[in-house]
């Protein structure tokens, strides 16, 4: 019995020649012709289960009802549902005891992480390092306390935000309007002078008075500051708005009066916490 | 130039193919590779490896959840890739090296396809008879014994089918489990469907695709070309020798006596005696049964045989042939060889080259340092730590010592972090400059960060940067 015809031993060619090279004209196997037909069925199909053909305003919405914004929203969904037990356990903990426990901290890390950027890093930076009149988050210095029940206070209520009673406020006077111009260069020889920086030893003798009847009150005898009212430690090398003489004379003249939202009124108590945590654990936390 | 008129059909049908059964060396070989591969393939998930608690011990596996390949005593991570890219190039360079010595050996001995054909044949041969029967069979109509035979070799194929896409699966899981969930319906869908995809590939074609997927779907054969040359030993019709082809036997008439049991025979359903051509895999069965014809009508055997183009020139002019092992042992085998031979020392140097140990640094830049209330710089770092040990171990984290500067690490009082067995750990570290040091005022100075296993005593280092002031 002979396998192959004739035929199929010499095809023929289909005419083109290139360089001495013919092109064989090889029919295709059967299977392969029905596989290409049923392609063609499948892709019909296709075309009436699934979204396919575009009108005006949108698609064929096939006869599955498939969508992919359904999908994403039903795994958002899974995904909620699946971190609800936790997200309880987040919110139900005492914030003291979130750090020894290694799930909870990762968990609340990675959603705090997520928030901060969508949130927090318009201002404080994508990496936390702020920038001038915004805070360093980084760094071991806090303006209203670093400990995670503070940060956690500051987060939810803001600072200087009228609209929340509970916000954190304080206002420095516009000392311009209070001392002469001579007494604002004097005491800002004297900051300068605790804060480890070259001054005028005459000027700042006289500062040192002034201080002690103006700014004492607020940032304390020996300039450390009160995280209670937000009263900057002056005695640092951190600045939030500049230490130098020139950006000190302008901050006591005419202080500023940085505000932060009270997020409390966009985001939920979990993702305030998550956020808390995330800062915490940034290098600076207390 | 001139367009053919003779081929104008769309399509060709699939021509059946009805092997008869062959016996002799090569076949005997043939059989010995089939029992050794199917073997192989069916029994190595149930091999079991003894790795301690931590780790699974199935001898061979490939943990995709995990993200590790276990090989005996052999663990692999997703970063040292590398040496499956090394076997791959390892199998490639002897792909190259067998193709240009023993031409389609691969395709005709060792290949699944042919292996899995050839068990397909066997069960049909079981079930129908040889060649005559089968064909006998085949045309007949469809009566009851017909469709009695047909069903019974189609359910032992489907067994076979099923249990070659079901030994697929237990690659990548624990085969004793695995096995349990499949029967009991527990499974992950995907296992199923891994099952249910292989089953319908190895029943088709095994049953019914056989050489098409050689032929037309396999993109071998067309590479192959450019890897054989004159001195590869392929099978080869000794036209010289057979022609002109009688059944009588004159003086006139070559040895072939045109039986067509080479014919008969292919698994390809193709005539040797028409030359090399794409469709053949050199499964050698035509040896075999061309042989056995020779014996019986009194010739020399090796009609058809394994046979270089350029001794089958030195035949035709009446020289004797070069021995075999010269044309084996020539400069592009013996450089294949080499290439070969040294990709596998560079991975077994490089698999006993690995530290049980490992830590890589990603200093945090942005911000570059943070400066402290006291005018400390710090700079932070993202460590990983990979413990490759089947327990967990302590890491211990140090600079190379340098009184000026400080290591701390986040959420920890200790210098030292605990890494659970076969995992990696990420851990913040911070290190402190003091005000003055030089590592503050310069922009940037060299760090090497060490973790040491203290009861071990292994260690490994990264080196980084440490930014200062920017003045």
């Amino acid at each position: 019995m002979k396998r192959k015809s004739e035929e199929t031993n010499d095809p023929g060619t289909t005419g083109h020649v290139w360089d001495g090279i013919e092109e064989l004209n090889n029919p295709l196997p059967r299977w392969w012709l029905w596989t290409f037909y049923l392609t063609i069925i499948w892709g019909i199909g296709y075309t009436i289960m699934y979204p396919a053909w575009p009108l005006i305003t949108g698609a064929t919405p096939g006869v599955l009802g498939y969508s992919s914004r359904a999908e994403v929203r039903a795994d958002i969904n899974a995904v909620n549902a699946a971190n609800a037990a936790i997200d309880q356990r987040l919110v139900s903990a005492p914030l003291a005891s979130i750090s020894n426990d290694p799930e909870l901290q990762r968990y609340a890390t990675a959603g705090g992480g997520a928030l901060y950027r969508t949130y927090c890093s318009q201002c404080h930076g994508a990496g936390a390092a702020g920038g001038p009149g915004y805070p360093n988050l980084l760094d071991d210095d806090w303006l209203w306390g670093g400990t995670l029940a503070d940060i956690q206070a500051t987060l939810a209520h803001g600072v200087r935000w009228e609209e929340d009673p509970d916000t954190r406020y304080s206002q420095m006077p516009a000392f311009a309007e209070i001392l002469s111009a001579e007494e604002i260069g004097q005491v800002a020889e004297h900051v300068l002078a605790i804060s480890g920086q070259e001054f005028d030893a005459a000027a700042e003798a006289a500062g040192k008075t002034v201080y002690a009847d103006n700014c004492s009150g607020c940032h304390g005898d020996g300039g450390k500051g009160d995280q209670g009212q937000g009263a900057p430690n002056l005695t640092d090398v951190i600045w939030l708005y500049g230490g130098d003489r020139e950006a000190l004379t302008t901050s006591i003249a005419k202080p500023h009066f940085g505000i932060m939202p009270a997020w409390s009124q966009k985001l939920t108590p979990l993702q305030i916490r998550q956020l808390a945590v995330y800062v915490h654990q940034l290098g600076g936390g207390q | 130039m001139s367009v053919s008129q003779k081929s104008s059909g769309l399509y060709a049908p699939q021509e059946p193919i009805f092997p008869r059964r062959v016996s002799g060396p090569f076949r005997r070989g043939k059989w010995w590779i089939m029992a050794a591969t199917l073997a192989i393939y069916y029994l190595t998930p149930w091999i079991r490896w003894d790795r301690g608690p931590n780790l699974p011990d199935q001898a061979v596996l490939i943990d995709m959840a995990g993200k590790r390949f276990y090989f005996f005593m052999i663990e692999i991570w997703p970063h040292e890739f590398y040496f499956i890219a090394g076997l791959l190039i390892m199998a490639g360079i002897g792909l190259f090296l067998f193709t240009s010595a023993l031409g389609r050996v691969w395709c005709g001995y060792a290949c699944p396809q042919t292996v899995w054909t050839d068990l397909f044949i066997l069960v049909e041969r079981w079930v129908e008879g040889d060649r005559n029967a089968r064909v006998r069979l085949w045309k007949a109509k469809w009566d009851a014994r017909k469709w009695r035979l047909r069903l019974t070799k189609w359910a032992v194929w489907l067994v076979i089918a099923v249990a070659t896409g079901g030994a697929w699966v237990f690659y990548f899981a624990d085969a004793p489990t695995l096995l349990v969930d499949l029967m009991t319906g527990r499974a992950a869908f995907v296992a199923y469907a891994s099952v249910g995809v292989l089953t319908a590939t190895t029943f088709v074609f095994g049953g019914f695709m056989r050489e098409q997927v050689c032929i037309y779907m396999c993109p071998w054969p067309r590479i192959q070309a450019a890897m054989m040359d004159e001195e590869t030993l392929t099978v080869t019709y000794r036209e010289h020798r057979g022609e002109p082809r009688g059944k009588k036997h004159e003086a006139t008439t070559g040895d072939c006596i045109d039986c067509m049991a080479c014919v008969n025979v292919c698994p390809m359903g193709i005539d040797i005696r028409d030359g090399q051509q794409l469709a053949c895999i050199t499964c050698a069965l035509c040896i075999d049964a061309c042989d056995d014809v020779m014996a019986r009508t009194g010739k020399p055997r090796g009609l058809i045989d394994y046979c270089t183009y350029t001794d089958l020139k030195r035949e035709e002019a009446g020289s004797k042939p070069r021995p075999a092992w010269q044309h084996i042992f020539r400069l592009r085998t013996m450089v294949y060889t080499a290439i070969w031979g040294l990709v596998g020392v560079i991975l077994i140097v490089a698999l006993f080259m690995r530290a049980p140990i490992e830590v890589t640094v990603a200093p945090v830049r942005e911000p570059l340092f943070v400066t402290m209330s006291d005018g400390t710089i710090r700079n932070t770092y993202e460590l990983r730590l990979r413990n490759k040990n089947a327990t967990a171990r302590d890491f211990h984290i140090s600079l190379t010592s340098d009184s000026a500067l400080r290591i701390a690490l986040e959420g920890r009082e200790v210098l030292s972090v605990e890494v659970p067995a076969d995992q990696t750990l990420a851990q913040r570290v911070y290190v402190f400059a003091k005000p003055d040091s030089p590592a503050a005022t310069n922009a940037q100075s060299d760090l090497r960060i060490w973790v040491e296993d203290r009861t071990s005593q292994d260690r490994a280092y990264a080196n980084t940067v440490f930014h200062g002031r920017i003045r």
